[in-house]
């Protein structure tokens, strides 16, 4: 509006309205964007941030430790988790639900997890007809698979024995201390 | 008032304080581990590093310990100094070097002191390469769990265990960089304060483990403010709640009462809310099918409490509230206690005593800064926990105090204090039927029988004041000990003497309010403290209504009788014969409780009534306080209500209109007050329903609270309304007032970079001292007529054993004798066997050993119990254990038979 009242502002306008068209124009001849979804599937990269996953570690066990963390770095809290123990000590969740229909996939839990338990994928193809089907326990989370982070095992390099490697074992420990030597 | 200077501004601080605690009170932040405002410092962690300096020239300083340099008029220091941020950032670095990977998985995480300090510090990368130190760990018992990893040799769990707690099974082993905390051998812990490491411990080395079997982050829980219902200290607590279960229970600060401590019973107890064992639904035992909807039980009801003479049995473990509220429901003249007429004789003359006689009650404070204690026949170990480790600071401190005075060393100065007081002690008479820990610490021990603790009782008081008559027939070794123990209150100025109920002995009360009353003066301030049985026991007797015995007459001669039971399991009281006889009489029943037992059996109606967690409540404690305790969460049930809410409901039918009647917690205190006068004050003790700080309510939940879109996501997806609290200031939300609210309504203690509990730092006026906004209950015997009362001439005949026949006393356990507390699954785990305690002699003469069963037999009572032989028990007198999960009531305090 302001231009309009310069000097030549009406010519200025119509020449940027004429190049507008021209580039328009030459869009006939690139390559189209456009697919068909979905027969056709979208390429997303891996660190896109889809639905979310609860990983398990190289040894085939569960990896989320049930810390919270995530839940209480999601900002819209919609991650509500127990955590429970086995015969070893070792944490898991007890029950693990995310409500997808309050999830903004900002990934926030996924960068708060000290395991690399909890991931968020390239797939978006979770629409429902009805809300409460958003609704996604620790059966519909938990994948058989180690996701984008593979190798990485909690307990191994925890000091805790959780039935993973005893006390002194781990790669970075040193043998547990015999409290009854004086020698240093 | 000295002035310091902090980074070049001035400050006027207190004399007498070491530097780290003075920062810490003007609002600085400065990291600490091995300082903790309870126990002073010993300079064993080298982390609360400043720089102090010369004069105002003075542009190098040095580095020294806070906590280690007191308070010096002029003194200049600098918290911000590069050189001193550096060396405490370098001090978490190689604490760092050892500390394992463990923060999710460690349940200390997000309360952690640890944790905060790093922050602090601004420490936050490893660049040590090498390998950590390990630990194994040991098992300590069901109440502490233990990881050793994770210990950053602070010595704190030491120092509180050993030297103000008195154990004596928790070390520290190894030497160097190996050092171990923990004991010899795995094995239970056995101080009865073992749970406080949990605090105490700045890291994850010790954790709650009943809390670690349904783990819920400090961030998660709903808390609120509440008091421990255990014993009739009073403690306040802070008890935290996650998907409707209570999870844990934690120490609140109230500088009157409790400090920074807790006994197991309190911290532990909590697990019967969670019980399977709860009513949950109301029932109409007369129907076929008996559990009924509200509307039914209501209009049935409503027949019971209209058609026929009601009456009411009142319960010295429900709050004021539920108590006065049965109160008017049935008329003043219908209500009663639930107790025995002997207890509720014994609990009345103590009440009466506070009321009118020139003594001044002592708070716990008070009595950890007595100069001298006289303990007069109570178990305090076991019946008062904190009791006992506020007179064992007394023993301790008093020698620190005179230590201190003829050198120039600080109060704080915890090690050297230490070195200069070797073995001295405070003067502290313990005076029992049998030995309890205490005796360790004690000038004089004395065990005896009830009679003869009383006589020496009277013996002081004579030594004292020559107008209370000699003790006749006293013998040498009395003589020598009431003359040690008169000497050394009459050289005391803060002197304390604590008796109690649990001997069933009225001499024993008089024999110490003779002594207080003896020594009280212009110059010396002399205190009383009774010990009563439950949390409210000093509230239902200061309410004055006849014992059980009046309501058994009543339906005895009027068999048309409702009576309604409050929460009061009579069989615990009350002599099986009896209780049957009342329950046969009753033409209805109507009970209200949380957990069945004996007497919910027994009822027509039974009614679910909320325990302390799930309702707003009032309790008088021991020394007459009158404190609030705040609900801390809604039960999912909506069954469960609080007794005073369905005794309203009540009420309200039975007037037919609602108006003008009660329905809020501060109304029906505003209500007692005016009807009973002895409550006077008592509604102060929490502010109106209504209450607002700049219009705001005061959270529940922290701001970081997760899940609030998910927890119930698997019922239904639309998150529902947050739930109303309509009774008390408090909500149920984690938005509101985020500033310090009066100090009895703070839900949890927390700052900026303070996660862990030590954020109670934030909310005193000093360390150690006063909460912000103090508010610390209403002592209900702090006015009263001046003048003192006459004094008690009438000690009683020594003890004689009687041929064939014994004295039955009770023997409370701190695990087991608890209604409540033996619910939860790790205190059932620590509960001794019950026994009957006899003397060497007398079992020899019935010809039994140790383990041999013995009945008990009195009338239609018989019980029967494995002994044991007890080398310090008196001839003539059978100790039982007491309060028992399922015992029958024994006639305390009566000559019963026994035979193996
Ligand atoms: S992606 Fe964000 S919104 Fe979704 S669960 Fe994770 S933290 Fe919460
Ligand atoms: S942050 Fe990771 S390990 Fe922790 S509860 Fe969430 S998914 Fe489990
Ligand atoms: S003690 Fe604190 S810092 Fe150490 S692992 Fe536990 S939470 Fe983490
Ligand atoms: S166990 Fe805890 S309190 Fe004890 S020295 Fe280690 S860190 Fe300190
Ligand atoms: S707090 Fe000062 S050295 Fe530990």
């Amino acid at each position: 509006m302001r231009q309009s009242t310069l000097p030549g502002g009406g010519v200025k306008i119509m020449l940027s309205n004429l190049r507008t068209m021209w580039l328009v124009f030459l869009h006939l001849f690139h390559k189209k964007e456009t697919i068909q979804y979905p027969e056709e599937k979208i390429k997303l990269h891996p660190r896109w941030r889809g639905r979310i996953v609860l990983t398990k570690d190289p040894d085939g066990g569960e990896r989320c430790v049930g810390c919270y963390l995530c839940a209480v770095a999601c900002p819209v809290d919609c991650i509500a988790l127990q955590a429970t123990e086995d015969e070893n000590g070792r944490r898991y969740p007890e029950f693990f639900r995310i409500n997808f229909s309050r999830c903004i996939f900002c990934g926030y839990c996924e960068e708060a997890c000290p395991t690399y338990a909890i991931q968020l994928i390239p797939d978006f193809e979770m629409a429902e007809y009805n809300r409460q089907n958003l609704v996604f326990e620790k059966e519909d989370l938990l994948i058989n698979s180690q996701g984008k982070y593979p190798g990485y095992n909690f307990y191994k390099v925890a000091g805790m024995d959780a039935g993973v490697k005893e006390k002194g074992e781990g790669d970075n420990e040193e043998p547990v201390v015999d409290i009854k030597s004086l020698l240093p | 008032m000295p002035t310091i200077y902090i980074d070049n501004k001035p400050y006027e601080v207190k004399a007498g304080k070491n530097l780290l605690e003075t920062s810490l009170s003007l609002g600085f932040d400065l990291p600490y581990f091995c300082w903790h405002p309870a126990m002073g410092s010993v300079g064993a962690c080298r982390q609360c590093a400043i720089k102090i300096f010369k004069d105002e020239k003075d542009a190098n300083g040095k580095i020294v310990m806070s906590c280690m340099e007191g308070v010096k008029d002029g003194l200049r220091m600098s918290i911000t100094d590069t050189t001193a941020r550096a060396f405490r950032e370098q001090v978490i670095e190689w604490l760092m070097t050892n500390h394992p990977h463990d923060c999710p998985v460690c349940d200390e995480g997000g309360s952690c002191h640890l944790q905060d300090m790093t922050v602090m510090t601004g420490h936050d990368y490893r660049r040590f390469e090498f390998k950590k130190r390990t630990y194994t760990n040991q098992y300590l018992g069901p109440l502490i769990h233990h990881e050793m990893n994770r210990c950053i040799q602070c010595y704190r769990c030491v120092r509180f265990y050993r030297d103000y707690a008195g154990g004596d099974d928790l070390n520290v082993f190894g030497a160097h960089h190996h050092v171990y905390f923990g004991r010899e051998k795995d094995g239970v812990l056995q101080s009865p304060f073992s749970g406080n490491l949990a605090e105490v411990c700045p890291t994850g080395v010790f954790t709650d483990k009943t809390l670690k079997k349904h783990y819920t982050r400090k961030w998660d829980l709903t808390t609120a403010p509440s008091v421990c219902h255990h014993c009739s200290l009073g403690c306040n607590i802070i008890a935290g709640e996650r998907y409707g279960q209570l999870r844990c229970i934690v120490n609140r600060y109230n500088s009157d009462v409790n400090g920074y401590f807790l006994c197991d019973k309190g911290r532990y107890g909590y697990e019967f809310v969670n019980s399977a064992n709860r009513i949950t639904e109301p029932l109409i035992r007369t129907r076929p099918v008996e559990a009924v909807d509200e509307t039914t039980l209501m209009n049935h009801l409503k027949n019971l409490i209209t058609l026929h003479p009601v009456i009411g049995i009142g319960s010295s473990r429900a709050s004021m509230e539920s108590n006065f509220a049965l109160m008017q429901l049935v008329g003043k003249e219908n209500f009663y206690q639930g107790i025995s007429d002997d207890t509720a004789y014994l609990e009345g003359r103590m009440v009466e005593l506070l009321q009118q006689g020139d003594v001044h009650s002592v708070s716990l404070k008070e009595i950890e800064a007595a100069d001298a204690v006289l303990v007069l026949g109570e178990d305090i170990w076991n019946t008062a926990p904190i009791m006992a480790l506020a007179v064992r600071q007394s023993v301790m401190k008093t020698a620190a105090n005179q230590a201190t005075q003829q050198s120039s060393l600080f109060a704080w100065h915890d090690a050297a204090i230490k070195e200069l007081v070797q073995e001295e002690k405070g003067f502290l008479a313990n005076i029992t039927i049998l030995s309890s820990p205490l005796d360790a610490i004690s000038a004089i021990a004395v065990h005896e029988s009830p009679d003869n603790m009383a006589r020496l009782g009277f013996a002081v008081a004579h030594l004292l004041n020559a107008g209370i008559p000699a003790v006749s027939g006293i013998t040498e070794k009395e003589m020598l000990a009431a003359k040690h123990i008169a000497n050394a209150l009459q050289h005391a100025q803060r002197p304390v003497i604590i008796t109690g109920s649990s001997c069933c002995n009225e001499a024993l009360i008089k024999a110490a309010f003779n002594i207080v009353q003896s020594l009280h003066t212009p110059e010396r301030k002399a205190g009383i403290s009774f010990v009563l049985p439950e949390c409210n026991s000093t509230g239902l007797a200061l309410m004055k209504a006849p014992s059980f015995e009046g309501a058994l007459e009543r339906v005895i001669t009027d068999d048309n009788c409702t009576a309604i039971v409050l929460e009061n399991d009579l069989y615990r009281h009350i002599p099986a014969a009896e209780a049957d006889t009342f329950f046969a009489q009753c033409k209805n029943l109507v009970v209200m409780d949380s957990l069945h037992n004996r007497t919910t059996e027994k009822a027509h109606v039974l009614i679910p009534a909320a325990t302390f967690a799930e309702a707003d409540g009032t309790l008088v404690n021991n020394e007459g306080r009158a404190q609030h305790f705040y609900q801390v969460f809604m039960p999912v049930n909506t069954h469960i209500k609080e007794s005073w809410r369905w005794l309203g409901e009540m009420k309200t039918m039975q007037a037919k209109a609602a108006n003008g009647l009660q329905q809020h917690p501060d109304e029906w205190l505003a209500k007692l007050e005016v009807t009973l006068p002895q409550f006077a004050n008592i509604a102060k003790v929490m502010p109106s329903h209504h209450f607002r700080i700049n219009g705001q309510a005061i959270p529940r939940e922290p701001h970081r609270y997760s899940g609030r879109t998910a927890m119930q996501a698997n019922l239904a997806v639309s998150e529902p309304k947050p739930l109303q609290d309509d009774d008390s200031p408090l909500t149920y939300t984690m938005e509101g007032y985020t500033g310090i609210p009066p100090s009895s309504m703070i839900p949890y203690f927390w700052a900026p970079g303070w996660n862990s509990g030590q954020a109670v730092n934030k909310y005193q006026q000093e360390m150690g001292g006063a909460l912000r906004k103090e508010d610390p209950g209403i002592c209900l015997f702090a006015n009263k007529k001046e003048g003192a009362s006459p004094f008690f001439k009438d000690s009683p005949e020594a003890f004689i054993p009687r041929p064939g026949k014994y004295l039955l006393l009770p023997q409370y356990q701190l695990f087991g004798s608890g209604e409540l507390s033996i619910h939860s699954k790790a205190i059932s785990e620590l509960v001794p066997a019950a026994t009957i305690v006899l003397s060497k002699k007398d079992a020899a003469d019935l010809g039994a050993a140790n383990g041999t069963l013995i009945t008990i037999e009195k009338n239609d009572f018989q019980y029967r119990l494995p002994l044991i032989i007890h080398d310090e028990l008196c001839n003539g007198i059978v100790l039982a254990s007491a309060g028992y999960q399922g015992m029958p009531a024994p006639p305390w305090g009566s000559w019963v038979k026994l035979s193996v």
